[in-house]
């Protein structure tokens, strides 16, 4: 009797073995799963660090692009990227920010908000090639814009608008209902609760999603080469005032540009190896750039929101 | 008597006039506040509707290029067509060229991306613990954050080469070294949205799961996938949706002659490669090469929006209510 049963005791513990194996085979495969993405990132680093850190020196920033590669900078490319990014913020925060107010304090829930509401999450889902094409046919050509930086910094803003939108909304979302009845209750108006109360307590959340969403913008390549910015430029916008005859305030706005990624997608498709040199160290830079964006990013909102108490 | 009436009837007509003026000014900067209150609100709806206006400016421009377009090409042999010579004499436009090298590249990268994101998925969300899944996450979405022209370099000039190690005959431009690069970037995407995904299944079904002595594995696979099976398919269309859409990539590693084919190993155009090539050149505005972008662009949004609409309908329909 006691034998048959420590035999099927046994038998169970048997069983369970089997299936602890499972559990531990699996265990091993996800971290392998991990780490082929930990492994790519850190590859990807090494093969930027080897071959573009010779390149790396103070000329590297101060350089024209040029036909001998050794002499070959990211000038243009950066002053390019730096302005298309000021004017890409310029019109996506105070947009992105004032819809999201409007969706989560303002509307209605009727069909039209409804339709805003869809409307944003698809295009989210859009590829970024598209607002190039779009760019392309209103800006460059209806609008009159041209291939300048105004018409790339508008691209990407409504490229990152939905990702502004979508970080401001969680932000006044996570603000208590009490702050609201609170303002309410000692008669301010909607506006004074938003402008006074809601808005500078979510902006943490706000501030992570603008410099997300601008870190994406950065290193957006596609919508800019269908816009046809050019990828040979040696030569800055022109500051406001400078040159003769003086250069007006906006001129900047209409000048030929180029960008980082551009830059690096030139210097990436020329047979001559020298060049890869560069792409990887411009790549290197560009990769800092928005890593680093990203990190603060992160620890903003980890540093803030421990902060919050409400 | 008439004294006092008269003085008080003075003293009581001068407050309420003041009190009329008083509430007249009340009113008057209520009204104004309110006129006030009402223009910002405006501002603000004017704001929101801009994605709306991006909305429709795409769907316009799309459509009425590639409308000048299917006005020289008919629409079915742009769809039959087996050659895409655009830009020759000797004009062919047969999208299925260009749909053969979107198909090739997104299958590797989803062999790569859906195996490795569901594992990863399954094991931050079930196996790992707290410690793991807080430095793991963020260091997995980084492969995210990298823009994706520095993936193209990196597909380019080191997968490329790897590969050709093992495979000496891959030519330097070819579809699989793109595609597995762009795998590996679309994992967190997969991974990300299924955690989320399980982590929404209550505690008490695996507790139930425990009790009756399943072990972790049985618990993830029997009860907790299935349980967030809509969660992981949505993140699997995003997953999807992106290699469909993604540009630089292919446009430096995969090469951008079209080519008729489903296998990886040669050189292949995307609809989105395309249209980089096309913009690299100058075009004139208006003539029939400057048309094609916008009628692969039109086939490219009509091809993101049917999976991205199937996505939202498997969360809608199959959202588990606990």
């Amino acid at each position: 009797m006691s034998a048959t049963l420590s035999k099927r005791a046994e038998e169970l513990r048997g069983i369970i073995r089997v299936h602890k194996r499972w559990d531990a085979v699996f265990a091993t495969l996800g971290l392998l799963a991990m780490m082929v993405g930990v492994l790519t990132l850190a590859a990807l680093f090494a093969a930027m660090i080897t071959d573009g850190v010779p390149r790396l020196s103070a000329e590297f920033f101060t350089e024209f692009p040029s036909r001998r590669a050794s002499q070959a900078g990211i000038l243009s490319a950066w002053v390019g990227s730096m302005l298309v990014m000021l004017v890409t913020a310029l019109f996506a925060v105070p947009v992105g920010v004032a819809g999201a107010i409007y969706l989560e304090e303002y509307a209605k829930k009727n069909w039209f908000t409804d339709i805003i509401e869809i409307n944003i999450s698809n295009l989210a889902g859009v590829p970024s090639i598209v607002y190039g094409l779009l760019a392309l046919g209103l800006f460059v050509y209806t609008f009159g814009f041209g291939q300048s930086i105004l018409s790339a910094g508008l691209t990407l803003a409504l490229l990152i608008l939905p990702i502004v939108i979508v970080a401001t909304r969680e932000a006044l979302r996570a603000i208590p209902q009490h702050v609201r009845e609170g303002a309410y209750a000692c008669g301010a108006s909607q506006w004074q609760v938003v402008s006074h109360h809601l808005v500078p307590y979510g902006m943490p959340g706000i501030l992570t999603g603008v410099i997300i969403g601008l870190s994406r913008a950065i290193g957006e390549t596609a919508p800019i080469i269908t816009i046809g910015a050019l990828t040979f430029i040696a030569f800055l916008p022109p500051m406001p005032f400078s040159g003769d005859p003086p250069a007006g305030i906006f001129d900047w706005l209409f000048s030929p540009f180029t960008v980082m990624p551009i830059q690096i997608f030139n210097w990436t498709s020329r047979p001559d190896q020298a060049f890869h040199q560069n792409a990887a160290a411009a790549s290197l830079v560009l990769v800092v750039l928005t890593l680093g964006m990203n990190a603060t990013a992160i620890w903003l909102r980890y540093r803030l929101r421990k902060n919050i108490k409400w | 008597m008439a004294i006092t009436s008269s003085t008080a009837g003075a003293s009581l007509t001068t407050p309420t006039a003041k009190g009329a003026a008083k509430l007249a000014e009340y009113a008057r900067t209520k009204a104004q506040r309110k006129r006030r209150e009402r223009a910002i609100e405006m501002v603000l709806l004017f704001a929101a509707c801009v994605s709306v206006f991006t909305t429709v400016g795409i769907v316009y421009v799309l459509v009425k290029e590639s409308l000048a377009f299917f006005s020289h090409v008919p629409v079915w042999d742009f769809l039959t067509d087996t050659q895409w010579t655009p830009l020759f004499d000797d004009a062919h436009f047969g999208i299925i060229v260009l749909l053969a090298g979107t198909v090739t590249s997104s299958a590797v990268a989803l062999a790569i991306a859906i195996p490795l994101g569901t594992i990863i998925a399954i094991y931050l969300s079930e196996f790992a613990g707290h410690k793991t899944r807080e430095i793991m996450k963020p260091l997995l979405e980084l492969l995210s954050g990298v823009p994706t022209i520095i993936f193209g370099y990196f597909a380019l000039l080191f997968v490329t080469p790897l590969l050709q190690k093992i495979y000496p005959d891959l030519p330097g431009f070819n579809v699989l070294s793109a595609g597995i690069v762009m795998g590996i970037m679309i994992i967190p995407y997969v991974s990300s949205l299924s955690e989320d995904a399980m982590r929404a299944v209550p505690m008490s079904l695996r507790e139930g799961s425990y009790a009756m002595g399943a072990t972790r594995f049985q618990t993830a696979v029997k009860v907790v996938v299935p349980a967030a099976l809509s969660g992981i398919a949505a993140a699997y269309i995003l997953g999807i949706s992106r290699a469909v859409g993604e540009t630089m990539i292919l446009a430096v590693a995969a090469g951008m002659q079209p080519n008729l084919t489903l296998n990886p190993l040669e050189p292949a155009a995307t609809i989105t490669a395309y249209i980089v090539q096309v913009a690299l050149g100058d075009l004139p505005h208006g003539s029939i090469g400057y048309q094609t972008i916008f009628a692969a662009g039109l086939t490219l949004m009509l091809l993101t929006l049917f999976f991205n609409l199937i996505g939202y309908w498997l969360r809608r329909k199959y959202r588990e209510a606990y």
